[in-house]
């Protein structure tokens, strides 16, 4: 008894202390991941000479943040993105919805082949065919507007593909139940399909919008205005030699870029992983 | 409403029919085929992904092989095999690759080994993974800049703290594309996490139980049951990374422009500058040539790999 209950006894020991180095590992590395992040909200919301000192006694305060404000038009950034933010997810679900209801529902000749050709999208995403698309929003005359900035991006691929999945589980009851009450084909799909879809709607949404509020290579090249940039140029416009100096300045700068967006998320955890989870399995 | 529909056709007889064709009551007279309204909806979608995704490759790949004349011509090829800058790029770009992509991945599937536990603060440190991943680069690109910068960064006091020589780290040579692909990982790992967290949670926990209760250790329970079990997750998740470390540039802009001397520009910023620094843009079109090339070789690797995970299944 005693002899068996030993090594028992001493692999429970060492599984425990595995664990314990694991758990410390995991904690270690969030720390880590989060360490850029807390130094930018120390950095922004203390004095200059505490950017680089770290004295937990040192003063709390917003100026970095009222100086930014005021030499930068964030204002009207946040206006742009907001603007675009969700022009493009509105545009993407209704389009979105319309092609996905075409695949689901509908038999028609070369729809295979269709959806392949629509599927492309998925690896060319507009961020790498800029130069092409430049010339095209040019001899649209679209150069430097909101309008330019989310028209590559308002069909999207993904969320066909993803609307397509769902639509394809809603049961044929539903539809005939629809149409015996007199409901034309379009109706179905809005009294029956997008309410089903609802979650992945939501699902999508939050990763439409957290992708292209952080869009920057393809708004950085056709927009050369306040009125246009988004909050991502509007910072990288900001950031020069000279005030990549200023740390303060330059925290409080990233603070109030990404402060919405972290609130949201902060707000929403649980249905962003979830979201993220959802159209990360398809 | 769609509920009572629900509540009212669940008591209706069950019925296996694979597919109907709708519209073919006679309720109603219709003025369009089904086939015909489906094209019509698809209108909208395929004109922006024609003029946007499609197009745009034709007429790079058009631009590449005509002159300014529009008469065919392979100069723009010659240029870029003579042009030392494409090379260093892709050079560049494979180990940036090589450096993110293993490395990202190990981490991502670590976390999502750890928060798939039940523990206290799981929630808040899955948030700490993952919350990289959905802030925009440019951002998290200016907090770098300071953590790398010489003398009073982070980095270089903790180097300096150790014993070592300091070193202006994004300013050097041979420091800068490690540099970045720190970075990178750091804004990746989280991203991939999800997608393991994924895979795992679709793994029916009673096989890791049994293993269990079988005496095996945590250790060899992980890469004797899970990992087997997440093999399509991470072809998937490996085809993934490969390709977003071509697409990913953003923090370039802020932290080094591609400097020192073209040791850390990547194939996309240099279609950047190409084009818009230097407007040469049939020049820019062979080199978007070349990216939408690997970029579709890549996707075509995962076609095939998806394939055979059909199989399996």
């Amino acid at each position: 008894m005693s002899a068996s209950s030993g090594p028992v006894l001493s692999a429970s020991f060492d599984s425990r202390l595995a664990r314990g180095v694991e758990r410390s590992a995991a904690w270690l590395l969030g720390l880590l991941w989060l360490a850029p992040l807390l130094y930018a909200f120390w950095a922004a919301f203390h004095p200059r000479e505490f950017a680089t000192r770290f004295d937990l006694t040192a003063p709390w305060t917003l100026a970095n943040i009222v100086e930014v404000w005021n030499a930068v038009p964030f204002g009207r950034y946040y206006l742009n993105t907001v603007l675009l933010v969700s022009g493009i997810l509105i545009a993407q679900l209704v389009i979105g919805c319309l092609a996905a209801y075409a695949f689901a529902r509908f038999e028609f000749r070369g729809r295979e082949v269709v959806f392949a050709f629509v599927l492309v999208q998925l690896m060319l995403i507009p961020d790498v065919l800029i130069v092409q698309n430049f010339r095209t929003m040019s001899q649209l005359g679209l150069v430097d507007t909101i309008t330019a900035i989310g028209l590559p991006y308002v069909a999207s691929a993904f969320c066909i593909f993803l609307l397509r999945q769902s639509f394809r589980s809603i049961p044929v009851e539903l539809v005939e139940a629809a149409e015996v009450e007199g409901a034309s084909r379009l109706q179905v799909l809005w009294k029956v399909y997008v309410p089903i879809a609802r979650p992945t709607l939501v699902a999508f949404g939050l990763v439409s919008v957290s992708g292209n509020w952080n869009n920057f290579l393809w708004p950085l090249v056709i927009t050369s205005s306040v009125e246009t940039r988004p909050l991502t140029v509007g910072l990288a416009v900001f950031i020069t030699p000279e005030t990549g100096v200023n740390w303060t300045v330059l925290s409080a700068a990233t603070v109030i870029v990404i402060a919405p967006l972290l609130a949201v998320f902060l707000l929403f955890q649980r249905q962003f992983v979830q979201s993220f989870l959802r159209s990360g399995i398809k | 409403m769609a509920h009572t529909e629900a509540g009212t056709t669940a008591d209706a007889p069950p019925q296996d029919r694979p597919t109907r064709t709708p519209g073919s009551g006679p309720i109603r007279r219709r003025r369009l085929s089904d086939a015909q309204l489906a094209w019509l909806l698809l209108v909208p979608a395929l004109v922006v992904l024609v003029t946007f995704t499609h197009y745009p490759v034709v007429s790079a790949a058009w631009a590449s092989v005509h002159d300014a004349a529009g008469d065919p011509t392979v100069a723009n090829y010659q240029r870029m095999l003579d042009d030392p800058v494409f090379w260093r790029v892709l050079r560049n770009n494979a180990w940036f690759a090589l450096g993110t992509v293993p490395t990202s991945m190990a981490l991502g599937l670590a976390m999502a080994y750890w928060v798939n536990q039940r523990f206290r603060g799981r929630g808040v440190l899955r948030l700490a993974y993952f919350t990289p991943a959905i802030l925009p680069m440019v951002a998290i690109a200016s907090i770098w800049l300071f953590f790398y910068s010489p003398g009073i960064g982070p980095i270089s006091q903790l180097v300096t703290a150790l014993g070592f020589e300091d070193r202006n780290w994004l300013g050097d040579r041979t420091t800068v594309l490690p540099a970045i692909i720190i970075t990178n990982i750091w804004k990746e790992a989280g991203f991939l996490m999800i997608f393991f967290l994924a895979g795992l949670q679709n793994i029916p926990p009673e096989l890791d139980e049994a293993a269990q209760i079988e005496g095996a250790s945590r250790w060899y329970r992980f890469r004797r049951v899970t990992l087997p079990l997440l093999a399509p997750t991470t072809v998937f998740v490996l085809i993934i990374a490969f390709t977003n470390a071509f697409k990913t540039v953003d923090f370039l802009f802020i932290m080094t422009a591609g400097g020192p001397n073209n040791a850390s520009n990547l194939l996309l910023y240099y279609i950047y500058e190409v084009a818009f620094t230097f407007w040469n843009r049939p020049y820019a079109a062979t080199l978007t040539v070349v990216l939408v090339t690997v970029l579709l070789a890549a996707s075509l690797a995962q076609l095939r790999l998806f394939d055979r995970r059909v199989h399996y299944r």
